[in-house]
């Protein structure tokens, strides 16, 4: 590992999405601009939308950064550059935290302008502190980020790939507690949603929002770094040196 | 730089290499060795195993048995990721960043100079192209940025991988200048072909067909052992006599 070829990835990672002007434009407004139409959708409902705001903020990143980084890695793995950078000196950390870098400042600055627009012109309120639900959506950026790069491994084609989205972020939406409480569910589904990431990342940005800054959000915080954690080495473990 | 390998034997040495790909047995058992600081011709039909055994010296294949010794450590090994470079059939560079943004990524992963940019840039003849993104450039113009981005490194070992597929016969022979220049300075080449014509820019060959080597020797042998003129004939011969 070394800092210098990690720094040396994650600017070259920023560099691609700014050759790409659109897709920067679409992370970046994309957020705001759905979040306004959930304003509006809820125009009758202003506390249901004072409810399910905040953690769109912070979950937001999350899905897209899950499909950047699905479509990035599986874009290096079919064009042969993931061969080269593996017959390169670069640790597979390197090209993992390159990556996570990049996305964690793109998701800076999305959750950033979210958050301006939210809690500005949208008029949303929130009891706990505004940083507070920005860091919450970075750690879901980099979740996101570190997913994504793992299952990028299970797709031969970016069909596939756009697929995953549904496949395994929609279920974890549904499931985390932010349409309907956890313990309102199917008791089978009640336990399931406390395997996923998401669950967490969502009771921590309630929490925020609510001004509970208590030690569950802790635990939230922790489950949420262990799984950074878990799939930033399950993606290395799907890194190979060696292919068939 | 080039011209000190570690250890006395020969740069890259194959032993009883065994290689399945998708449950075909692509290599049943090779083996060979490439000399020091010359350029050596890998030639044979395509899907004779060229790329595979090329992938297996590099140390990116999964090997099934057999040994394969570059520069005295076993292929892939970390020490080799500085000192080896490889040059994909395919151009394997960033499509959306420009010639120099890609150098000179690889270059910081390999500590290279700054300086070393320049030179790459300029033995591959893309100077005029180095701000333009690689999505712009032809062809030939993407493979030698790939080609480019192996030599910033000064690797001891080049393996090239059909380098000249799809160029002008001018930059051909500029190409084949530069690989005999590298020899010179000490570097060793392996160089894929499956264009006979290239065969007489090699200083020894080695040919293969169906994962076996058929023959070994300088352009200069094989024409002498197989009667043949022409090296083309020289591969049937040999080919066909196997």
């Amino acid at each position: 590992m070394s800092a210098r070829v990690t720094l040396a990835t994650a600017s070259r990672v920023l560099r691609q999405i700014r050759r790409d002007p659109r897709t920067l434009a679409l992370i970046l407004v994309v957020p705001p601009a759905l979040l306004t139409l959930f304003r509006f959708v809820f125009d009758g409902q202003p506390q249901t939308f004072d409810r399910v705001g905040p953690p769109m903020v912070g979950i937001f990143p999350f899905v897209s950064m899950f499909l950047v980084t699905s479509i990035a890695m599986l874009r290096e793995r079919t064009t042969g550059t993931l061969e080269r950078l593996m017959s390169l000196p670069l640790a597979k950390l390197d090209l993992l935290l390159g990556y996570g870098i990049a996305f964690a400042v793109l998701a800076v600055a999305q959750a950033t302008l979210t958050a301006l627009v939210a809690f500005g012109p949208l008029g949303l309120d929130s009891a706990g502190p505004v940083w507070l639900i920005v860091l919450l959506a970075v750690a879901n950026a980099v979740l996101g980020m570190a997913l994504g790069l793992c299952l990028s491994a299970f797709a031969e084609t970016e069909f596939q790939a756009v697929q995953f989205m549904p496949a395994f972020v929609l279920p974890q939406l549904l499931l985390c507690g932010l349409l309907v409480p956890t313990d309102q569910m199917a008791t089978l589904l009640y336990w399931v949603s406390y395997l996923l990431p998401m669950t967490y990342a969502y009771d921590a940005l309630a929490r925020a929002t609510a001004d509970e800054l208590d030690a569950r959000l802790l635990l939230d915080a922790a489950v949420l770094a262990g799984a950074i954690v878990l799939s930033l080495m399950l993606g290395a473990a799907t890194l190979r040196r060696r292919t068939p | 730089m080039g011209a000190t390998v570690s250890s006395s034997g020969p740069p890259i040495s194959v032993d009883g290499l065994r290689v399945e790909r998708r449950g075909r047995l692509v290599l049943p058992s090779i083996s060979l060795e490439v000399r020091d600081g010359v350029v050596t011709g890998l030639l044979g039909p395509s899907g004779s195993g060229k790329t595979t055994l090329m992938r297996a010296i590099v140390g990116v294949q999964i090997v099934a048995a057999g040994r394969v010794t570059v520069l005295g450590s076993p292929a892939g090994s970390p020490e080799n990721r500085w000192r080896v470079g490889y040059v994909t059939q395919d151009p394997s560079v960033y499509a959306d960043l420009t010639v120099r943004e890609n150098l000179r990524y690889f270059a910081r992963i390999l500590d290279a100079p700054a300086g070393r940019i320049e030179e790459a840039i300029a033995t591959v003849d893309l100077g005029a192209h180095a701000e333009q993104v690689v999505r712009t450039l032809s062809g030939g113009e993407r493979s030698r940025v790939s080609l480019a981005s192996a030599l910033l490194g000064h690797p001891q070992v080049l393996i090239l991988d059909e380098p000249t597929v799809g160029l002008d016969p001018v930059l051909r022979r500029d190409l084949w200048e530069t690989f005999r220049r590298l020899a010179e300075e000490g570097t060793t080449l392996l160089v894929s072909s499956h264009v006979m014509d290239e065969a007489d820019r090699c200083d020894e060959l080695l040919l293969m067909r169906d994962g076996r080597i058929v023959a070994t020797g300088s352009p200069e042998s094989l024409r002498r052992a197989t009667g043949s003129d022409d090296l083309e004939d020289a591969f049937l011969a040999l080919a066909e006599g196997a």
